[in-house]
């Protein structure tokens, strides 16, 4: 049994407009030790998807699922008192905006001996100890002054790493990390990706991690998930997903990369991802597919095999040739 | 102004920027050194990049080249004309130079006024600098520059909010080419973007610069984006140019330790290359307190006494240069 277990999740907004699905049936699965990577165009559900299994959604969030179950827990229908044992403990998340989430008002201290006696039973000078001693794991110098300090007074890289601190501050089972590097330098996203992986492999911590960074990617985790448009387009091994993309999004994607260009002109995907009015009847990637038929104009395509990596699409890549009708049919 | 189309665009020499600030010990004024002696030169249809870590004085860099600021020590020529701390130019010399070089900031939200409609702010650098060019030449000179850019005639009458994060990319980099140019500093132009919107821009760049001829000092900490963009590079670390020279020759040898460090910091998008990384310990000293000597001695791994005395000078073999006592051999 996976440690978190996600089906078919769907989170919609309300807005001035009307309703707004910004998560459109979404599977996550994530075994425990796991490194799980969530890719895909700004604004595609990745956060929006993360948040809801946290419960940290605004009252206009409609969130539905068949199961969120963590650790043998269903959280749909635990009652509150349930989550709050679990959220912030055994499941911690890094958010994307790190500024945003500290407290101005209280020292970096204070924070993490907040975090530390909502959900551990320790005394005061343990807590300290403890607090001293994840600065230290995420890199800060000089970890006693630092805890004495307010935010304002670190700089991005280290509220960065102050956030990673108090994430990991319970020994979660869980982390989910939304792009927890982006605001760093890439001296400094070394070493903090390399503490990750540690804590993954020491305390088999599964790690979910949001990222655009493909190098990140590559370089961190197991398994991939491709997201576009608030559907799972993809998921595949990190390996294989490089070696050979399934559906047409991410084999466009990782085409864009400009390490893999062989001229000065970059492949790239023409066109923007569909808003809230003009979302296609068929498959959401069709009006910038460049092997879209009519049949993926009007009808949606389901999930295809796991070997050919769920692709969400009628004519899925092998090699970067989409694979004819009567082959899939054999 | 220069006819010779072999002569540089760009001539900096020993240019620095130090900043007069009240921050030090005990309130006493003391001085952060944002930029250092950096010379180089940059040549039309040709791209220099600008790599380094958050506050080694990118920006810094391309405010004293767009003339947002003057150096405080060192000289420029741009295009034929020497500025320097006390060399002044005077007003029509100076407008006659901001329509040469012009700049494309890194946020492509904050950089657009969200009160303007496209139209006029494409128009707006014409009517500052321009007073020749009538209302309706104006017009149909932002209409050309969307149809250059990829936008649409549709957009002229529309407003910022209504773009995407590369549209609006694409707009600052119309803006910028208003007034023709012939320089093109590009403060992290990309960085904001997602991958599939960073190609349709650096295909853009790309574009515009084999049409125009164009010369871009592209700043940038993503050494992939770097390496497909780039023809020189330079490398630097708090204010200092540590190394510099042909892409090529940086990426496949690089000879400074932190060339080192950053290159094999930055990741790689191919799961199959695992790369053994050099750990650097601790991060980037404050600017106001230097290390003495060499002032990546202290995340060094190669160093020495020497190190700590006086800092390595920039030393030239060929084209390529590094500052370092014991370069990578
Ligand atoms: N509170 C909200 N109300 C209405 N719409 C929202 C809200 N929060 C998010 N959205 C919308 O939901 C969609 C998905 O947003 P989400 O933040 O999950 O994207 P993302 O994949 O994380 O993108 P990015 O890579 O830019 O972080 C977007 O279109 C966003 O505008
Ligand atoms: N007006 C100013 N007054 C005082 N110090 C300044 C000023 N402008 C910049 N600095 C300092 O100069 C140094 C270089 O800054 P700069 O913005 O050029 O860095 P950068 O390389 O562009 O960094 P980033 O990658 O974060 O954009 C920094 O230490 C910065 O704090
Ligand atoms: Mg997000
Ligand atoms: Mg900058």
């Amino acid at each position: 049994m996976p440690l978190l277990d996600v089906r078919n999740l769907t989170v919609e907004f309300k807005t001035a407009d009307g309703q707004f699905r910004a998560v459109d049936g979404v599977d996550v699965q994530v075994d425990v030790g796991d490194v799980l990577a969530i890719v895909g165009e700004s604004g595609s559900g990745k956060s929006v998807s993360m948040l809801a299994v946290m419960g940290l959604l605004p009252w206009t969030a409609t969130v539905t699922a068949d199961a969120i179950v963590f650790d043998g827990l269903d959280l749909t229908t635990a009652t509150a008192a349930q989550r709050r044992s679990i959220i912030g403990r055994d499941v911690s998340m890094i958010f994307q905006e790190p500024m945003s989430s500290l407290n101005p008002c209280f020292t970096v201290g204070f924070q993490i001996r907040e975090a530390l006696k909502t959900h551990l039973s320790l005394t005061r000078s343990q807590r300290q100890s403890r607090a001293i001693e994840l600065l230290e794991q995420v890199g800060l110098p000089e970890p006693v002054r630092r805890l004495k300090a307010f935010p304002h007074q670190l700089s991005g890289g280290m509220s960065q790493r102050v956030m990673i601190a108090m994430a990991i501050a319970c020994k979660p089972k869980l982390l989910i990390a939304d792009e927890p590097t982006t605001a760093l330098d890439v001296t400094i996203q070394a070493q903090i990706l390399e503490l990750l992986l540690e804590l993954q492999t020491s305390t088999g911590m599964a790690l979910v991690l949001i990222t655009h960074d493909m190098g990140v990617v590559a370089e961190t985790a197991q398994r991939v998930s491709v997201q576009y448009a608030g559907q799972k387009v993809e998921e595949q091994s990190v390996g294989t997903l490089f070696a050979d993309a399934h559906h047409p999004y991410t084999h466009a994607l990782l085409s864009a990369l400009p390490e893999r260009a062989n001229s000065r002109r970059l492949p790239s995907i023409p066109g923007v991802v569909p808003g809230q009015f003009d979302r296609p009847a068929g498959c959401l990637f069709s009006p910038r597919c460049s092997f879209a038929d009519e049949r993926c104009e009007t009808v949606q395509p389901t999930a295809s095999a796991s070997s050919l990596g769920h692709a969400r699409c009628h004519y899925p890549l092998s090699k970067g040739v989409p694979l004819a009708r009567a082959e899939l049919q054999s | 102004m220069s006819d010779a189309i072999t002569g540089p665009l760009v001539r900096a020499k020993n240019l620095s920027r130090h900043y007069e600030v009240s921050g030090g010990f005990f309130g006493k004024r003391a001085s952060v050194k944002a930029l250092s002696n950096a010379s180089f030169e940059l040549y039309a249809g040709k791209t220099l990049a600008v790599v380094g870590e958050s506050g080694c004085g990118k920006s810094t860099l391309a405010r004293v080249v767009t003339m947002i600021e003057t150096p405080t020590a060192g000289e420029l020529d741009l295009d034929g004309y020497v500025i320097s701390a006390d060399n002044e130019l005077s007003d029509s010399q100076r407008s006659q130079l901001r329509a040469s070089v012009q700049i494309v900031f890194q946020d492509p939200f904050g950089s657009l006024n969200p009160r303007q409609s496209i139209g006029r702010i494409l128009e707006e650098p014409l009517l500052i600098n321009r007073p020749d060019i009538d209302a309706s030449q104006r017009e149909s000179m932002a209409r050309e520059m969307l149809a250059m850019t990829g936008l649409r005639p549709e957009h002229y009458e529309r407003f910022p909010h209504m773009f995407s994060g590369g549209q609006r990319q694409r707009i600052a980099v119309a803006r910028a080419l208003m007034l023709n140019p012939k320089i093109l500093v590009l403060d992290e132009p990309v960085s904001a973007l997602d991958l599939s919107i960073q190609s349709q821009i650096l295909n853009l760049l790309v574009e515009l610069q084999e049409r125009l001829g164009l010369a871009y000092l592209f700043i940038s900490h993503d050494l992939s984006v770097v390496r497909h963009m780039a023809d020189d590079v330079m490398v630097m670390y708090l204010g200092r140019v540590v190394e510099s020279g042909p892409a090529q020759t940086v990426f496949s040898n690089p000879q400074h330790p932190y060339t080192q460090a950053l290159l094999s910091a930055t990741p790689v998008a191919d799961p199959s290359r695992k790369q053994t990384r050099i750990r650097l310990q601790g991060e980037l000293p404050s600017p106001l307190n230097p290390p003495a000597g060499c002032a990546f001695n202290p995340r060094c791994w190669k160093t020495e006494e020497r190190c700590r005395g006086t800092a390595p000078a920039l030393e030239a073999d060929g084209s390529h240069s590094v500052a370092c006592y014991y370069p990578m051999q």
